[in-house]
């Protein structure tokens, strides 16, 4: 084990990937001379030079749509979209092409294709860069879409991605990069998809997070720890495959459930949740079951407001307390 | 009264070549006119367009692929397939949506593909297939391989943003690949003189610094030849070309437009004079390359050949509705990824025995 940044977890997958499989290439803007808008490539176009570090120009649905037509060749093509909001232009390629293929084509051809960006918010951004969109394509059937908190499931699940034969949505998170956290030093470690992960354990309630807002929940588990309120925390890892199993079996441990996301929780994977926990746990549920995400608006760019959009701890501690309060807790 | 060829009239086939671009060209027209006609008894669903009137540009092009060449075509394909020589029954098939479908029944008319003889499909959203043929390309190149991807689709995606994207990564990344636009001159009912501000659409080609070319699209020979030539330079030179064939739809944009309303009867008329095959078939006839008597022989063995496709594709079975949720992921550990998304999922998507009628 080695303590690194998401960032270095992300980059040590890649360098990992491209020197094992010689049908591993990375496509995107910027990745190359430029070392990747949020550095994640730096240092590979140098390595392993401008064929299998390939420099696009401002193209998402040309260099997505060349990402599919390499991988229906067999090749592994690792895309980069700067931040998921630009993959709003190709959001074709992405949902009526990759995620159709194999299905439309009677299963004679797959796109093994990794396509990887970061949401998130917090940096005065604003609207058209502050987007957590994951939960759209969640609900997509043909993609995988995994979102995983950690640099050691960065490390671990980038792999898997790279590996698998289907295309696979790989969300970062702009905020993320810089978190720090130990990842094994196998080159072979690879986190398998469909398995969420209890990474904190607690008797009180269930609070059901991906991405950075895992870690945002465990502060907020900690701060409630201090009222003597124990919250459990699952990372979901990964929205499609979901692991509603995990998160049930925590619920019914606890009788109450929160979920948190970054996005916005109408129609979001909030929403998915939630209606599972109803089904799963109905007759253990003490509350009804919470959500809570960033503020349904177009994320602003006044500090003051930017705070106010965003689903702090605060939020999330709030949301928590009135969870408890609705089963008659207070604490 | 048809003329024969005159663009290419110097490009002399020889006998088994004018007999198989004859043969192929028939065989798509008969198949279209009979696919028009299962339809209308309800045979097969959707949508379905008919590519009559256009068989010199999907054959004369395809005939010049070579072994290892890519195919790309848009939704009107199925003269694309049969002209790479997949089975009629098979195409039939898939238009019936039987499990003996080239796609096993999930893709129908728009998705037909055959990837064997490097046919990677027919593309439904008009345009989107560019960057996605483009990408083959790459993987051509990245492996070193000496072929070409010859890239089939209408003027329409002409206008659309991933024309320019595919063009343009093409060029600067030297990719051998030919765009071949089948100019039918309208878009639906939308004419190109009204959707395109350059209505010559292979001029486009000069803002990547391309090679750009136009061709009768109804000269089989001559269509044979650009493209011919154009892949030949794509692989041997790395260099993407756009070729334009310009021709025309005899019926509508799909069997349910009848193509009368936004288009003239004159109009039509006078592309009927300039019908492709009637053209070569003269252009055999005089040159001696095939009798009246061959041609006639030719006409005779499609019918049958398609008749036998019908049968046979009316005779097999659908596909078994316990199948439904294969191939939407093809890794093989999908089902242990999955196998935890089954808890408190909607009706339906619990893996439920299904006890309700479809």
């Amino acid at each position: 084990m080695a303590d690194m940044t998401y960032r270095e977890a992300l980059r040590r997958a890649l360098d990992d990937e491209l020197a094992r499989d010689p049908d591993v290439f990375l496509m995107g803007e910027e990745i190359g001379r430029f070392e990747g808008s949020y550095k994640v490539t730096a240092g590979l176009w140098e390595k392993y030079g401008p064929v299998r570090v390939r420099e696009t120009p401002i193209s998402e649905e040309g260099f997505i749509g060349a990402g599919i037509g390499a991988a229906m060749m067999g090749l592994r093509p690792v895309v980069e979209i700067m931040t998921i909001n630009f993959i709003l232009v190709a959001m074709d390629q992405v949902i009526n092409h990759a995620a159709k293929i194999r299905y439309m084509f009677g299963g004679t051809v797959g796109v093994p294709l990794v396509i990887r960006t970061p949401g998130g918010a917090g940096a005065q951004l604003t609207a058209q860069h502050s987007q957590s969109l994951e939960g759209w394509f969640a609900g997509c059937p043909g993609l995988k879409v995994v979102a995983p908190a950690f640099p050691a499931d960065a490390y671990g699940m980038l792999k898997t991605a790279i590996r698998d034969n289907d295309p696979v949505l790989f969300v970062e998170n702009l905020v993320m990069y810089n978190v720090t956290g130990p990842v094994p030093d196998d080159p072979d470690h690879t986190v398998p998809f469909g398995s969420a992960a209890v990474v904190r354990e607690g008797t009180d309630l269930t609070i059901v997070a991906h991405s950075y807002t895992v870690q945002r929940a465990l502060r907020v588990a900690d701060i409630l720890s201090r009222d003597g309120i124990e919250a459990e925390v699952v990372d979901l890892r990964s929205l499609r495959p979901l692991d509603a199993e995990t998160v049930a079996e925590s619920v019914r441990k606890t009788n109450r459930a929160l979920i948190a996301e970054e996005g916005w929780s109408t129609y979001g994977v909030g929403a998915e949740l939630a209606a599972r926990i109803h089904r799963l746990c109905f007759d253990d549920l003490d509350a009804p079951v919470e959500r809570v995400g960033g503020a349904e608006v177009p994320m602003p760019y006044s500090k003051p407001l930017e705070l106010a959009a965003l689903p702090l701890e605060s939020k999330i501690e709030a949301a928590a307390r009135g969870l408890l309060a609705d089963s008659g807790i207070t604490a | 009264m048809a003329k024969a060829a005159e663009t290419a009239t110097d490009v002399l086939p020889d006998a088994d070549t004018a007999r198989r671009l004859f043969r192929t060209m028939a065989l798509i027209r008969r198949f279209e006119e009979r696919t028009e006609e299962q339809y209308t008894r309800a045979r097969i669903g959707g949508y379905c367009h008919l590519a009559i009137g256009e068989e010199a540009s999907t054959v004369g092009a395809i005939d010049a692929l070579t072994e290892g060449d890519c195919l790309y075509a848009s939704y009107r394909d199925h003269g694309t397939a049969l002209a790479v020589g997949s089975p009629p029954e098979a195409v039939m098939a898939e238009l019936f949506g039987k499990e003996t479908g080239v796609a096993h029944g999930r893709g129908g008319s728009m998705h037909l593909l055959d990837v064997p003889r490097r046919f990677f499909g027919g593309w439904g959203i008009v345009g989107a297939h560019l960057p996605i043929a483009t990408g083959t390309a790459l993987a051509l190149v990245y492996r070193d391989q000496p072929h070409a991807v010859l890239c089939q689709f209408g003027d329409g995606a002409v206008e659309t943003g991933s024309f320019h994207e595919a063009l343009n990564l093409a060029a600067i990344w030297d990719l051998p690949i030919v765009f071949q636009i089948i100019n039918n001159q309208y878009g639906m009912g939308t004419s190109v003189e009204q959707s395109s501000a350059e209505p010559e659409l292979w001029r486009r080609a000069a803002a990547y610094r391309m090679h750009g070319e136009r061709v009768d699209g109804n000269d089989v020979l001559a269509v044979r030849e650009a493209a011919g030539r154009l892949l030949e330079q794509a692989r041997s030179e790395r260099r993407p070309a756009l070729l334009e064939t310009v021709t025309y739809r005899f019926r509508g944009h799909s069997v349910a437009d009848a193509g009368k309303v936004y288009r003239s009867a004159e109009e039509i008329e006078s592309w009927r004079r300039r019908d492709p095959i009637t053209r070569f078939g003269l252009f055999c006839t005089d040159r001696g390359l095939l009798n009246a008597e061959e041609i006639e022989q030719i006409w005779a063995d499609v019918a049958a050949e398609v008749k036998e496709a019908i049968d046979g594709a009316l005779a097999a079975a659908f596909p078994n509705p316990d199948t439904l949720y294969e191939h939407v992921y093809g890794d093989p550990s999908w089902r242990e990824q999955f196998a935890r998304m089954r808890a408190g999922a909607p009706f339906g998507e619990r893996g439920e025995e299904r006890t309700w009628q479809t």
